[in-house]
This record gives C-alpha cells, structure tokens and sequence, in this order.
C-alpha cells in the first residue's frame, strides 16, 4: 500500500497561505506507515499493515479560536477544513492571548539535530517483523517451567511524519520512526496465576532485545508466585522504573502551564519553592535523542529545547505552550503536544527524567532495609487527583526484608499525596531507563505510604 | 427496494468486486468495513466558551481470515482503486497461496435501521450548543462562593457504517451520540477538589430533553463541594454499599472483561472453563445488553455485522455465557453474540461490552445501608482497571461517604478499592429494587468504544478501601 510519501510541508503551506486579511491560520498535518503483529500460539494472529494521516486547521479572527479536522489527505476532503475552522471561530469567545505563534517566537532556540528516523524501519521486509514476534513468544515460554502460558506477544513500529505551517511565517516538519516489541507471561494455575510484562523499544527492529523482554516478562509473573495480601501497615516504599515512569506523569501534569493558568496544579503558587527532597532533579528534555518522545519541534512548530522543572528539590519550570504563555506572561517553551491532527495543541512534556542518583537498585533495596516494593500499580487514572495530589493505587510487588527482595504481595493499595511523596524521596536510583511514553523511569525509594490490605 | 440507496457508504458492486480481490489468494473469510464518522466539540472553560472544533474522518479497513491468522489493512481512499490496494494488502498479510476462497451473495442493498436519532447534531445551530456550555457555567458558580473553576464540554459525534463480508453479511447502522460533561474545583481549607458529570446517550440533541445542563452543573459542584468537608478515607477490608448506578462499573471491571472470548481463548481468564458453575452470589444476574434503550453502548448492529443483542452472562450466580465476536464464534462453532466492537475502521474489531448491568433485586436501598453497621457508601466512581488473568481489580471513588450505625454520615476523600473478580461476586450480599446507568469510555488493547454499566444499589460484604486514615 506504500506508494509516494505525500508531501505534507506543501499540504499546510498551501492552507496557511490562504489566509484572509486579519486572519491567523495555522495547519498541521500528519502521515504514518504502521505495521502491527500479533501471534499466539506459534502462529501470527493479527497482522496489519496501514497508512494514515490528517490535517488540523486553527484559525484566529479577533481573538477567536477555530479548529476543525480531517481525518485524510484527499485534496477534495482537505480543501473544505480551513473554512470549517473559520465558522467554528465564530462561536468562540474572543481572547487577546490567542494569538498563534509567530516566527519570533523561536528566536534564541537552535532546532536541535536529532536523528530520529531508520529507513530500515520501512524497508525490512515484514516477514523478519513476524519473525521476530514469533521468537519472543517462544523464548518466553521456554525460559521457565513455572511458565504455564504466554498470555500475548506484541511488534509493532510507525514511521511517521508531521509538518506545520502558518501565515504568521512559522514552518517546521520532523519525521521519526518508532520500533518496540512486548510480551506478556503467565505463570502457575487457577486462582494462583500471575502476570508480568516485558518490552523493547527501539527505532527500528534491529534495536529491540527480545531476550531481555522475555527474561522481564517471565522474571516479573514467577517472582509474584504465590502472592497474597498482606496486613495493612505504614511502610517506606521502593518503585519500579516502570512505576516511577507512570508517576512521573502525574508531575508531568502538575507542571502543566495549563493546568496552571486555571489554577488546577497541586504546584500552584509554589514556583521559586521547594517541594520536594533535595536529591529531586526532574528535566523535560526533548532533544535528548534517547527519548520515544524527542522531536525537534513542539506541536505548533517551535523548537523544542530542555526545560529544567525541579533542581536540586525547588520548583522552577512550568511546560508553556504559545498561548498559555501568552496568558501568564512567560515565553513558550516549546512544550505545545497533540493528540493528533483531531485535536488543537495543548500542553504537555515529552521527554521526562529524574536525574539518577549515586546508588544502584540492589544498594537502594538494602538501604530501605523493611519496605515494600512495588511491581506494578492500577487504577493510575481513576486514583489520582492532579489538583489536590491525593494518590491512592492498586499495588503489587514484594516485601523487602534486611535489604532483599522477599514475599510476594498482590491485592494491596498504596497511598499518600503526591506532595508528600515528593518531599519523602529517600534516595534516587542510578538505573535511568528509557522507556516508551513521555518519560524515564529509575528506581525510588520513598520514605513512607499507607499501605491498605487484608 | 431495489432502488440503490443514495447513501450507501460504498456501492454494492465495488464491495462484491472488493471482497472478491480479499479472497483471491485464498481464505476463509473476507469483510469490508466502511466507517464515515463527523463530530462537534465545544469547551468552555474558566467562563469563555474556548474552541468550537469539528472533524471528519472517512475510511475502509478491510481484514482477511485463513486460519488462525488475520490479515488487515485500511485506507482512507474510499475509490474502488483504493480499496482494492487495501483488499491486497489484507489477503497478502493473511495468506500465503492458494485457490480462490467463497464469497456468498449479498442482499441488492444493505440491511439496517437507518438514523434513528430524534434531532441529527447536524442540524442543530452551533450557537445552540453553545449556549448550553454557558447555562451550566452560570449554574455551577450559583451553587456556592466555594466553587472556582468551571469547564463544561459539549460533545456529538455520528458514525455512519457499512459492514459487508463473505458469509453474506451486508448491513449498515447509523449511530449518533451526544454527551456533556460539566467539571468543578471547589477551594476551601483543604485545598482544590474536583467534581465531575458527565451523561452520555446514543440519541441526537433530544438529548437536552431529558438532560438538564444546569442540573447536570449543580451535581459537579456539589460533589466538590462534598469534598472539601471530607476527611481521609478508611483503609483496610470495609463492607461498600454502591449506590445505583454508581457502581456498574464495578462489575465491568470484575467480571465483564473476564468473560470476553478472545481473553478466555488466551487463557487469560479467570472465568475460562467455568460455564454451569456458580461464579456469584445467587444475588447476582448479570447481563450484557446492546439494545437496551438508548444508552451509552447502544447501537443496532456491532461493527462487524451482527444484530445487538440482549446476553446474560451470570444467571443467579450461574455462569451461563461468554461474549462473543464474529472470529472467536467461527472458532468455536457458534454464532456471535453482537460484541464485535471496534473504535474505528483503522482498528481490528475484538470481543467487548456495551451496556453491561446486574438486573435489580428486592431490597430497599434504604433497608440496605440502615443494614450496614460500618461500612463506605460510593456515590460516584471513577473509572476502573483489570488484570483478566488473575481477577484483581481496582476502582476509583470519587464521591463517598462513611456508613455509621447505618446511617450515612460524612463525606471521605477520594480513594481506590481493589478486590479480586471472582471473589468480589460472591461477596455480594444485598440487591437494592432501584437501577440507574452510568456511560463510559472502556478501554482494550488501546482502543477505546463507548459503554454503559448499571446497577441497583449494593452491598459488597467486603472490599479493600485504599484510604490513608490509620
């Protein structure tokens, strides 16, 4: 289905420069190529190949938002978006901050050069994809008796392609392919089952480690063998990379220029102040090529760049996009994301990370001494409050004791407020990991949580 | 009758020609979905009416069955060319060689309901919409000095699909929903606290006949409200009574997902080999239903093809069924059962609810908490996740309060539940006589389609609250 890339700078270059006489326009359009793999069984289940792509058109008129969408490339479908956009405007209330942002805007910033594509990641044949696939199923399943099953094995890659225009003189485009492969174990029987998962990402099908996702996969279900509630207690506790990535997201959001502007983050009013533990130093950098959300450019086409968020425990970066800077004063930086084309830029971090600290993961296990280690966690979404900071999750992991990793635990919730978790940081791991998403994880130890159970 | 309808998605010869490209290097089945899907969505927030926006997205996936193995492509080139670029694409993913596989006759047009909402969004002035944003806005700020915060969404969407496949199959329905979510933070000593609503139908914009927007305003900020008097919620093993219509989603997450075919095939349920086994509570009648009146997960037929329709899934604690889709059906030689689902025509369709609910009791509510010495009243939830393979669940409440001497007393902060599918269906003890619903966004593999649970209101003699209170 591959035929020519369709060239998308000439798409929104062609909507930006139909715009009227005191009329902000601004087009994005993407396109991706994505292949998708499924087996179980030894035996591919699903497999999709497909291309895709749209184009978003803003449009301000004194001060008036309007968005409208397509969800093609067809010159007859895109043709009528722009004046779509235009009617949408109408019914907006006007603001003086919805400006669109002008060249300007980026003055100071160099484009970072990233390398962020692998033709490779289109031109493998999709046999070797399938291949790959297949052995992750079996090398998961092999790798431990106490393995009854492989519950799904997953590859998948895009390579995508996105480009932004505006008749206030913006242009940018970025391309970036992604690879990533992920599975599934399940280990032991009946009402005893556990599941762990383990993945790979890379930018193309030669980076990924089946190996290691694997061993994670199946390491992560036995280790959990034989799990049980246990009492509820206060309890310092240990995260996973994987868990300290899904928390770092909340912080994500709570940095949020938006949020803050409508006075919605559990950080409001505390720039300049410390909030956390003096060993936290949190970074949004997009130009860190290792990050599955580097790009050079933000979703209204300014160049991304690091924003500093936490140093040395004080807050002092908020994410800005154009407009929520305009509103509260700042420049942007280059923090603007997108759903897609369906959606107007929000705001958003692309590329978080704790800087690591000195101690390994095993020194931080002993360092904790009694504590809980926590595996994985549920109910992220509905157990989180990003105005207040309240937290409360599902949990899974084991009991540390004397420093070891010791009795698997299931059935169990952990909570605290963010806040308080932040300021409790005990120690910052040094096993910084990229993983997929907007950010990094490494191992934390935090002071203490309420741990309910049985 | 025989008249070619003007609005057919893609004409019957170029499906027929399409599903004969799909099966010419062999396989078992072939199906051609078309998918023309536009909606509006309006946001006030912080008393401005911010964006208007609109969109529209128009496509065909095509998927090819040989064996276990299922090829898929899709395109947004609705031409007879660029479906028959995809229908390759699909048969070469699925098939290595062989004869041509059997494509049965379809009907001269195809079979379905037409539009059945009341008033299409399409028709309905933008400004009318508007105006709604701007009546729960006024609405949630007169409730009290305490609120600060107001964002109020107004969305609609309609999904216009054709669904056609070798086995005969030609039918198309044309669903409409309407929804309007009103959000509030309330300041006071404690801090910010948010309150949501959100009502959801499969209707058009007669949905503000029964809606009302103000109304709709005030339960968000009263539940913000209730939670600037909260204190921490209790932690440890607690009896919850649900209110009606609170807690569907419980039984989504508990025990719905469990009973998904293609998850009991992967041998990641807790629910696999256990038909004719008492699963619950005799208490317990659950039911999974997609032409129950006009809710959130209604439609008239699934994105494959097959007629909604009403299944029960646990008859007084038995297990009589799982939910089925077209592919894990034909496996198991069996007919569907109407939950082929699929976000989009750029996804693959699988097994998933649509309005799943536990059939009322003979309780009075009242009676149920009067009942209840100590224990958590959850008046609002917010979401929930399962791992099918073990059972465990978790929940987010959003609005509760402690029972005390069976009474309800005072509001808590808001706190996850966890319990276990299998375990949690046993546990529950009492059934109220009332029923509501509640409308949802369910969420698998990364996709995501519109659902509705209900429930009466019930007890659960036991779950695990995730509070911080000692």
């Amino acid at each position: 289905m591959s035929e020519a890339a369709p060239d998308l700078e000439a798409v929104v270059a062609a909507i930006a420069d139909r715009a009227a006489p005191g009329e902000q326009v601004e087009a994005y359009a993407n396109h991706s190529v994505e292949t998708d793999v499924k087996v179980h069984g030894g035996a591919v289940e699903e497999l999709t190949v497909a291309e895709s792509g749209g184009v978003g058109v803003r449009v301000v008129v004194d001060g008036r938002l309007g968005y409208a969408w397509v969800g093609s490339l067809a010159p007859d479908l895109v043709a009528g978006v722009l004046d779509e956009a235009r009617d949408n405007a109408r019914f907006a209330a006007p603001d003086p901050h919805n400006d669109l942002p002008t060249a300007a805007d980026a003055v100071g910033v160099d484009v970072a050069s990233l390398d962020l594509w692998r033709d490779e990641c289109i031109t493998v044949p999709t046999t070797e994809k399938v291949a790959l696939a297949l052995a992750l199923e079996r090398i998961a399943a092999g790798l431990d008796p106490r393995v009854r099953g492989v519950e799904s094995v997953h590859y998948g890659d895009a390579a995508a392609r996105s480009a932004v225009a505006s008749s206030l003189g913006v242009r940018a485009s970025s391309r970036r392919t992604v690879s990533s492969c992920s599975v599934s174990a399940l280990a032991g029987e009946g009402d005893g089952t556990r599941t762990g998962s383990g993945f790979s990402v890379g930018r193309t099908l030669a980076d990924l480690d089946p190996d290691r996702a694997a061993r994670d996969a199946v390491t992560r279900a036995t280790r959990l063998l034989g799990a049980a509630p246990v009492t509820s207690r206060r309890v310092p506790v240990v995260f996973d990379p994987l868990v300290t990535r899904s928390l770092l997201g909340i912080l994500g959001a709570a940095v949020n220029g938006e949020a803050m502007n409508k006075g919605r983050s559990m950080f409001l009013g505390r720039l300049d102040q410390p909030v956390a533990a003096a060993s936290v130093t949190l970074v949004d950098d997009p130009t860190d090529a290792r990050a599955s959300g580097a790009a050079p450019y933000d979703a209204e086409g300014i160049p991304t760049r690091r924003n500093p968020l936490i140093t040395d425990g004080v807050l002092c970066g908020v994410l800005h996009n154009t407009a929520t800077a305009r509103r509260a004063g700042v420049a942007t930086t280059g923090s603007a994301v997108r759903a897609g084309y369906a959606s107007p830029p929000g705001v958003g971090a692309r590329a978080l990370a704790l800087a690591p600290g000195p101690r390994s993961p095993d020194e931080i296990l002993r360092i904790a001494g009694d504590a809980f280690f926590v595996q994985s966690v549920s109910g992220l979404h509905s157990g989180t409050n990003p105005v207040s900071g309240d937290l409360s999750l599902g949990a899974e992991g084991l009991l540390i004791r004397d420093g070891e990793l010791a009795d698997p635990v299931r059935g169990v919730t952990i909570a605290s407020t963010v806040p308080r978790m932040l300021l409790d940081v005990v120690a910052v791991g040094s096993d910084l990991t990229w993983l997929p998403g907007a950010a990094a994880g490494l191992t934390l130890l935090v002071g203490e949580m309420a741990l309910s159970g049985a | 009758m025989h008249e070619r309808d003007a609005s057919a998605l893609i004409d019957r010869d170029v499906v027929e020609r399409t599903l004969g490209v799909a099966l010419a290097r062999g396989g078992d089945f072939a199906e051609v979905f078309a998918e023309d899907r536009a909606g509006v969505t309006a946001r006030l927030d912080d008393g401005r009416v911010e964006e208007l926006s609109s969109g529209r997205s128009r496509g065909v996936g095509i998927r090819v069955v040989r064996g276990e193995t299922t090829g898929f492509a899709h395109t947004a080139d609705c031409s007879a060319a660029g479906l028959a670029a995809a229908a390759v694409a699909a048969a070469a993913a699925a098939t290595e060689s062989g004869g041509a596989g059997r494509i049965a006759a379809l009907p001269d047009r195809p079979v379905g309901p037409g539009p059945r909402a009341g008033v299409l969004p399409g028709t309905v002035a933008k400004d009318a919409k508007v105006a709604l944003l701007e009546r729960a806005d006024a609405a949630a700020r007169a409730r009290s000095g305490s609120i600060r915060q107001v964002s109020a969404a107004y969305a609609d969407g309609r999904r216009r699909i054709l669904v056609a496949n070798s086995d005969g199959v030609f039918a198309e329905d044309d669903q409409v929903r309407t929804r309007f979510t009103v959000t509030c933070v309330a300041e006071g000593d404690t801090g910010l606290h948010t309150g949501t609503e959100s009502p959801g139908r499969t209707v058009g914009f007669e949905l503000f006949d029964d809606v009302d927007p103000e109304e709709v305003a005030r339960v968000a900020a009263d539940r913000a409200l209730a939670l600037l008097r909260a204190r921490p919620a209790p932690s440890g093993r607690l009896p919850v009574v649900l209110k009606r219509g609170a807690g569907g989603v419980l039984f989504h997450e508990a025990c719905g997902h469990g009973l998904e075919a293609d998850l009991v095939r992967r041998d990641s349920s807790v629910f696999r080999g256990r038909v004719g086994e008492m699963v619950a509570s005799p208490l317990v009648t659950l039911v999974d239903d997609g032409t129950y009146g006009r809710e959130w997960g209604t439609f008239a037929i699934d994105d494959e093809g097959t007629p909604a329709r009403r299944n029960v899934l646990i008859d007084q604690g038995v297990l009589t069924d799982y939910i089925w889709d077209l592919v894990r059906a034909r496996a198991a030689g069996r007919p569907s059962s109407g939950n082929g689902r699929r976000e989009t025509y750029r996804h693959l369709p699988m097994v998933r609810m649509t309005n799943t609910y536990l059939v009322a009791g003979a309780d009075d509510p009242s009676d149920i908490i009067a009942d209840t010495e100590h224990g958590l009243y959850c008046a609002a939830l917010g979401g929930g996740q399962v791992n099918t393979a073990t059972g465990d669940f978790v929940f987010g409440v959003t609005e509760a309060y402690l029972i005390e001497h069976g009474e309800i007393t005072e509001p808590v902060r808001a706190a996850q539940l966890i319990g276990n599918g299998p375990e949690t269906l046993c546990l529950v003890d009492a059934v109220g006589n009332d029923f509501d619903t509640w409308a949802g966004t369910c969420g698998k593999d990364g996709q995501g389609v519109p659902v509705s649970a209900g429930q009466p209101t019930l007890r659960v003699a036991e779950l695990t609250v995730g509070g911080t209170a000692s």
